[in-house]
């Protein structure tokens, strides 16, 4: 992506601080999340005014009502001590929700505080938090609850306050585990060299990324307050003065067969509260998970999009004599688009055509964004979800592969189109050796023997210069080093005798050096082979050094195409006369610091 | 101008403890000494391993001097406390390499760069001002300031990165890799925000790369750097052009010149001269 590719406008300063506010508002879009939030909202509303919306004293008992029906006086009826239920209900609300909400505000002060602590600070305190969060998770917290209630009393702010240390390590492990993943992040090395505090740090730079899962966190232990607290209350073991839905189920329990109408009430406020929790989390959940961009599925039947592939001829320098080697790879106004959530198609690549010819290294070069790897991915027709070629052709040896099926697709992959990856670390399954990797396709493609093509695959590790093939075909990828498994990959890619080779940046991850010997490396088994290569890369010494042929790629375009020795001698497009300027190889070296008079100071030179 | 260096580094070891009991810890750094005078561009070049970003963390107290110093305008700041290193944020900061993870992506470019202005006690119109100052002098429109991270391409954070390091007029800045991540004509255009800031500030850089073109290009001197120590320390142009350490001069006929007809060419002279120096290293087995 070039620099101005965001071009501000005034407009968009407002824009971002919309959507700042995104999660919130998509929560609230979200048909779940919506309905949980009424929910919650409602029972926070009728626990807060309790006092005014009750008709009577939760508490007073009226011998007369006992079990009452509904009637006016007592909208829901009464209970087995003649108190109004709707009245307990309130109240009730008002103490469960109370309780479960003081229980999880211990649990959070705790284990956030100390899994802040523990994460940014690590040594002695980390170890300490780590025993104590082992042990309390080692004990049966119900037990634990039933011992407190028999030492302390029936307090339900004391009990919930107990039931809160043992919710605590849930929070102290997520937050543990969130930080120790932020504290290694170059912004916060960067506020720390800025000066800022620690206690700064934290509060701003840590706790900003954790805010999401503990919400989450909290939702969902709340859940489990309401409900532990209820059947401790249910159990008979709280207090019996403060009302709460446990208390009221055990009262209706009692009464089942004279009542069992007052079952119902307790047991919907505790389950509607206890569902919305976990649904406003999970909806939480799920909008944070769709704001990191998750495209919508294609509906089947929309309507076709028509691509887009017109656009200036690329510049096309003549070529230097007659090329007889016969087309394998033909690409024809490829476009290449991403459906989007709104419903639209982005495009990518915007009608490429280019040619490689039987045994020529063909060099796809241009910046980030440019869709080079694009590119490249759709003629094996591996592009990431939601991307797919939406017009043009690739005819692979007189065969379209823009229409093949996925089966086709199959038996070309690996044994006539092979693919060299940027990281040959993440390409290689860390839970099998590299000889197993090498031989599992060869038996497959080449339907040799596994005798055979262990034989072959020792062969090939020696022939991509690794010093001891068989102690790297034993190995497992983590015990070698990037260049010699980006060696072992470029084996795999010669060993099923694939015509085509598509390498995509194969030596951008690795050290300079190391990029010389596997250029040396590629370009001696191209000599050998024969084999057409497809190569994808930004940096033009990478194309000086190995093409015949080379495509300059701006926007999803070839802007300039022709034989290497022409381009590079003899650029036309202006885009491809930038690139060469910003080249820095030939630039002169900036000399020694001037005005230092003094001649002590002029640069000495050592070479141990 | 000032002769007396401003950053001195002598015989610095750093050593990472390696996990499990017992184990020799991690040597990444074997007695390195550097120095920096007011003003100038030391370039650190080497390859992945070579310490040199250790180097660039050790002066910035985020890696842990175990022998050595770090003198900083004749004093020791290899071993101060966090409150001691805080106080050092108006003279040493930092651009790192990666222009995605060092911004907080929540926070807006505003809140990044009045962050080290707040710690310094700076008022909030003035905070105001001087931002608005230095995205002028990275290039960056004004209304940058009320947006986030994410609004803004690898070059244009790479320049927030700048205008963070640059908010309290710093001595030094430790440039760890900051161009590796962006485009080829970005980081053209980056490097020369570098040379200009320089040139209008007098800030010195310790400028850390693996690649020798951009090094070349910025530094007036170049320590080139190889397992833990540096092989060879001098002239920008000269080390950067006819090496004498055999390291140096391999990794230099290593990257590939953009011109296919000179690259034939250095091809074989990077041949050439990996069979001379295994010949030497044969005779030098022998003997």
């Amino acid at each position: 992506m070039s620099e101005s590719a965001t071009t501000p406008t005034p407009d968009v300063a407002t824009e971002v601080r919309a959507a700042r506010s995104h999660v919130g508002r998509r929560l609230l879009r979200n048909p779940t999340g919506l309905a949980a939030i009424i929910v919650l909202t409602v029972m926070i509303l009728l626990a807060i005014f309790a006092d005014v919306l009750a008709p009577m004293d939760p508490s007073k008992a009226n011998i007369q009502d006992v079990l009452a029906p509904a009637s006016d006086a007592h909208p829901l009826g009464a209970d087995s001590a003649g108190r109004d239920v709707l009245s307990r209900l309130l109240f009730a609300t008002r103490f469960s929700i109370a309780g479960a909400l003081w229980a999880v505000l211990i649990a959070a002060v705790i284990g956030v505080t100390s899994g802040l602590l523990a994460g940014y600070y690590q040594k002695w305190f980390e170890s300490v938090s780590v025993w104590v969060v082992s042990i309390i998770q080692a004990l049966p917290g119900i037990v634990v609850l039933l011992a407190a209630r028999a030492v302390i009393g029936p307090s339900i702010w004391l009990i919930m306050a107990v039931f809160g240390v043992i919710l605590a390590p849930a929070f102290y492990r997520l937050t543990y585990a969130a930080v120790v993943g932020v504290r290694n992040e170059l912004f916060v090395d960067a506020a720390r060299v800025a000066g800022v505090g620690d206690a700064s740090i934290i509060g701003r730079h840590i706790l900003s990324v954790v805010r999401a899962p503990i919400i989450i966190q909290a939702a969902l232990l709340a859940g489990i307050g309401i409900a532990v607290q209820s059947g401790l209350d249910f159990l008979g073991l709280g207090d019996t003065n403060v009302p709460t839905w446990g208390q009221m189920l055990s009262d209706a329990f009692s009464r089942m067969y004279q009542a069992p109408i007052l079952l119902i009430w307790p047991s919907l406020a505790i389950a509607l509260t206890s569902i919305s929790l976990v649904l406003f989390g999970n909806a939480l959940r799920d909008e944070l998970e769709r704001a990191a961009g998750k495209p919508k599925k294609r509906r089947r039947g929309a309507a076709a999009y028509v691509p887009d592939a017109s656009g200036p001829a690329p510049v096309t320098h003549v070529e230097d004599g007659d090329d007889a080697r016969s087309v394998l790879l033909q690409v024809d106004d490829l476009v290449v688009g991403y459906d989007q959530p709104g419903g639209g198609v982005k495009q990518v690549v915007n009608g490429v055509s280019l040619q490689v010819r039987k045994g020529e290294v063909h060099g796809l070069i241009g910046e980030s964004g440019s869709g080079k790897t694009q590119t490249a991915w759709s003629i094996l027709r591996l592009l990431p979800d939601g991307g797919r070629i939406v017009g043009g052709s690739v005819s692979f040896d007189g065969k379209d592969l823009a229409h093949s099926s996925e089966n086709e697709m199959v038996k070309i992959r690996g044994r006539r189109i092979a693919y060299i990856p940027q990281e040959p670390m993440s390409n290689l399954d860390p839970s099998f050796t590299i000889g197993s990797q090498l031989v599992e396709p060869m038996t497959v493609a080449l339907r040799v023997s596994r005798a055979e093509a262990r034989k072959r695959a020792l062969e090939l590790l020696a022939r991509v210069g690794i010093p001891n093939p068989q102690r790297t075909f034993d190995s497992y990828p983590h015990e070698v080093s990037g260049g010699m498994a980006q060696r072992v990959l470029i084996a795999g890619a010669v060993s099923c005798e694939a015509d085509l080779i598509i390498a995509d940046e194969p030596t951008t991850a690795l050290d300079v050096t190391v990029q010389a010997d596997i250029l040396d490396l590629l370009r001696d088994l191209q000599n050998d082979l024969h084999v057409a290569v497809l190569i994808v890369t930004h940096n033009f010494g990478v194309v000086a050094d190995l093409c015949d042929r080379v495509s300059v790629m701006q926007d999803g375009r070839i802007v300039e195409t022709g034989p290497a020795r022409s381009i590079f001698r003899d650029p036309q497009h202006p885009y491809t006369r930038s690139l060469f300027d910003a080249i820095l190889e030939d630039g002169a070296a900036r000399g020694p610091l001037a005005h230092s008079a003094d001649r002590n100071t002029l640069p000495e030179r050592s070479a141990r | 101008m000032n002769a007396e260096p401003l950053l001195v580094i002598d015989d610095l070891v750093v050593e990472y403890a390696a996990k499990g009991f017992g184990k020799k810890p991690f040597r990444a750094l074997k007695g390195v000494s550097l120095d920096i005078r007011p003003g100038e561009c030391v370039g650190l070049v080497g390859e992945s391993g070579s310490g040199k970003t250790t180097l660039g963390r050790a002066v910035l107290g985020l890696a842990p001097v175990t022998e050595g110093s770090v003198r900083f305008k004749g004093k020791d700041i290899s071993h101060l406390k966090r409150r001691e290193r805080r106080a050092l944020a108006d003279e040493i900061q930092v651009v790192f390499q990666d222009p995605y993870s060092s911004l907080n992506p929540s926070l807006t470019i505003e809140q990044t760069l009045a962050e080290p202005l707040r710690v310094q006690n700076v008022s909030a119109a003035d905070a105001s001002k001087r931002i608005r100052g230095l995205l002028d002098q990275v290039g960056l429109p004004s209304n940058s300031a009320d947006r986030l991270p994410r609004e803004f391409s690898g070059g244009q954070r790479q320049r927030i990165a700048i205008a963070r390091a640059l908010a309290l007029s710093p001595q030094l800045i430790v440039c760890d890799e900051p161009v590796s991540a962006l485009d080829l004509s970005t980081q053209a255009r980056v490097l020369d925000l570098f040379k200009d800031i320089q040139e209008e500030t007098g800030v010195a850089y310790l400028f850390v790369s693996h690649d020798l073109a951009v090094v070349r290009h910025l530094s007036h001197r170049v320590a080139v750097m190889y397992q833990g120590e540096i092989v060879e320390y001098g002239d920008g142009g000269i080390v950067t052009s006819a090496p004498e350490h055999p390291y140096t001069q391999r990794l230099l006929l290593a990257a590939p010149v953009p011109d296919p007809v000179r690259q034939e060419q250095r091809r074989a002279d990077r041949r050439r001269l990996l069979d001379s120096q295994r010949d030497m290293e044969v005779q030098a087995g022998v003997a």
